[in-house]
């Protein structure tokens, strides 16, 4: 069996993460997780957008793909239409998913294309230094709430079911093995999976909201999350102010390019040969 | 003997994209264009090929980026406001040297401006919508047969030289339904882009020569190579290297200058011995040409220069014919674009006059005609 650092393109490390940041920890996750299903390199595309846990598409031994802020997702049911029989995988960030690419990201589940979306939740943007997120819960400080988040953050697991996907999980860079089998879950669901990672960002988060370095983050994972099982049976009173993780949907659903397939399929039947531009075309507007 | 069709603009640039090869469309629907992805969704499945209506124009862009990147030939149709939103996409196309071809059916702007008018305001917009010094090629078709046959000529330049290409349409030229004869297959060229031999030392972005061509492996055969939209190096890994990224961008640069003496296409009529040169393209160059013909059936020496490669704008013949000519008028539907190019390239060897049009209709010929028979203001 190959392990997660055959999954790297080893000349390309070190990273530009700073030190205890938690993009690491899910990429590795990811990696042990491949690995682990022995899944071939060759079949693998990462599909990642702008900000910091984008950049881990580089460092992955996979047809790689670093797009463009936002549009990670869009870029990936391309290719993913295109080849149907490629694993596509998407690494984001909180900022990059549910801000500028929210669009893409909701469409994405709301077709259920069979892509698995793995976003590194640090509650702000790391890359551009700090400035609150869709993610920031209220009342926590970004370089651009320097008196306080006055908005709402979204619940992404739920943005995710709402939308559609069928397989939605969270786990934390603390809670690494958890995460691994959530990625895996995610990878064999043949749908629109999320996975959403909590992570620390000690660098800007972590400091501008006094949390602490990279230690007292991951105690904060560990003492804020609540395994869903676990909270099944919890009071709501001892949930306040925590988290859950774990798997938190999964549902089958018809898979976009597979019924598209089978539309293609249909469609030949009946049209064995091009004959092309036979009709005609009506003028509307707007 | 291929028989005659009544087509549409559109129709026609959808059957040479398919023609061309396109087996992947994504779009959104917009004025003038929608005929465009309305066939596709029709037609590709008949091929095997791939269609699907993203939530947006910038999505849309993104898709044929992903599926180009499979190996596959992928367009997208649009007109300004969703013109508009590719244009970030259109930077990323440039730099990570994957083929596309980009459809703009123009139509009055700014803004929603009026969706199913005529307008030509997306000149400057075609070559320099995105940001940053960056190669693109745009091509006017000028009648219903050149939206076939350009559209065919823009997968062919975008999958050798691995660029972004628009086909920049209009309204009037994407509506309007002419008899066309389609060339027979057998006589058309079919450009594929160049794949390399093998994985092993696969440099995906090093060309063998200055402004030369890297070869494109297709994503999912084994190659895992990197493309990114930040600037790079030869392996395709970004770089903070200044004089490597500076590098890149004139080799990007460099592809389209010099292929362009190749890429160059143009129509001329009377030309050679005229006075006065009307220059136009797309829609305005329809009236132009009636507008030079009535000029010469009255006497005077009128002629026309239409260019169909906009971007890069064919300098060398209208260098040439402007030492010849005493005037050049340049007719637009918008308030002035392709004229400073015009202006740029004839670099005071005549007079050039422009001859502006924005009220959302097609020149008439006598407009032109005037212009033509008043002398130099
Ligand atoms: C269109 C566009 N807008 C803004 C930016 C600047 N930008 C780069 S990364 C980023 C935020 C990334 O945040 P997130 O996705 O949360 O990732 P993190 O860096 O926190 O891992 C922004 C706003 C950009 N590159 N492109
Ligand atoms: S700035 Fe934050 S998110 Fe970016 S690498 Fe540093 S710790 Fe990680």
């Amino acid at each position: 069996m190959s392990s997660g650092l055959d999954y790297f393109r080893q000349n390309r490390l070190p990273h530009i993460w700073c030190p205890g940041c938690g993009h690491g920890t899910v990429t590795g996750a990811l990696t042990r997780t491949l690995a682990k299903l022995g899944i071939d390199k060759n079949n693998v595309v990462v599909v990642s957008g702008i900000g910091c846990s984008s950049r881990a598409s580089g460092y992955l031994d996979f047809d790689t793909l670093h797009t463009a802020h936002g549009r990670a997702i869009a870029f990936a049911t391309g290719i993913k239409l295109s080849r149907p029989d490629l694993k596509v995988i998407v690494m984001t960030g909180d900022g990059d998913c549910t801000a500028i690419g929210g669009n893409h990201f909701i469409h994405a589940a709301r077709r259920n294309v069979d892509i698995t979306t793995i976003v590194m939740n640090n509650n702000n943007y790391g890359m551009t230094s700090g400035q609150y997120s869709p993610m920031t819960p209220t009342g926590m400080l970004g370089t651009t709430a320097p008196y306080g988040n006055v908005e709402r953050p979204f619940d992404l697991a739920n943005l995710a079911i709402a939308s559609g996907a069928t397989f939605v999980a969270r786990g934390t860079s603390y809670h690494v093995q958890l995460l691994g089998e959530m990625i895996e879950k995610a990878l064999l669901n043949p749908g629109f999976s999320v996975v959403e990672a909590v992570v620390g960002c000690p660098t800007y988060y972590g400091r501008k909201n006094k949390l602490g370095g990279a230690v007292e983050l991951f105690n904060w994972q560990k003492e804020h999350a609540v395994n869903v099982k676990a909270a099944a049976a919890m009071a709501p009173e001892k949930l306040e102010g925590k988290f859950l993780i774990g798997e938190l949907y999964n549902k089958a659903a018809p898979e976009f390019t597979a019924e598209y397939a089978r539309l293609v399929e249909g469609v030949r039947r009946k049209f064995d040969d091009f004959q092309g531009g036979v009709r005609g075309c009506a003028q509307n507007s707007d | 003997m291929p028989e005659a069709k009544l087509m549409q603009g559109n129709e026609a640039c959808t059957l040479g994209a398919l023609t061309a090869g396109l087996s992947f469309f994504a779009g959104y629907p917009i004025t003038p264009s929608t005929e465009i992805a309305e066939l596709c969704s029709e037609e590709l499945p008949k091929v095997g090929g791939k269609f699907i209506q993203m939530e947006d124009e910038i999505g849309s862009i993104a898709a044929i980026i992903g599926a180009s990147l499979t190996g596959r030939k992928a367009m997208t149709a649009t007109s300004g406001p969703g013109f508009s939103l590719m244009q970030e996409l259109m930077g990323y196309a440039a730099i990570s040297e994957v083929p596309i071809v980009v459809i703009d059916v123009q139509r009055v702007g700014p803004s929603t401006g009026m969706p199913t008018s005529l307008a030509q305001g997306d000149v400057m917009q075609a070559r320099w919508g995105t940001h940053g010094d960056h190669p693109v090629v745009v091509l006017a078709p000028g009648n219903v047969r050149e939206c076939f046959d350009l559209t065919i000529k823009a997968f062919n330049i975008a999958e050798e030289y691995r660029v972004p290409v628009v086909v920049l349409s209009d309204e009037t030229i994407g509506h309007m339904r002419e008899k066309v004869v389609l060339p027979e297959l057998k006589s058309l060229t079919i450009v594929d882009r160049k794949a390399p031999a093998a994985p092993a030392g696969y440099l995906p972005y090093k060309a063998d020569q200055d402004g030369g061509v890297p070869l494109m492996a297709p994503f999912g055969k084994g190659y895992r190579w990197h493309v990114t939209g930040l600037s790079h190096d030869e392996t395709g890994f970004p770089t903070n290297k200044g004089d490597v990224a500076g590098a890149l961008i004139q080799r990007l640069m460099r592809k389209v200058e010099k292929a362009e003496p190749l890429l160059r296409d143009y129509a001329t009529e009377s030309a050679d011995d005229c006075d006065v040169l009307v220059l136009a393209f797309g829609s305005s160059a329809m009236s132009a040409t009636s507008a030079v013909r009535q000029a010469r059936a009255a006497g005077v020496k009128a002629g026309l220069f239409r260019p169909k490669t906009i971007w890069p704008f064919p300098e060398e013949p209208l260098r040439e014919l402007a030492s010849r000519v005493k005037r050049i008028i340049v007719p637009e539907m918008n308030l002035g674009q392709l004229v400073y190019e015009v202006e740029r390239v004839v670099a005071g060897k005549a007079p050039v006059e422009r001859l502006s049009k924005v009220n959302c209709e097609l020149f008439r010929p006598e407009e032109i005609l005037a212009s033509i028979m008043g002398g130099s203001k």
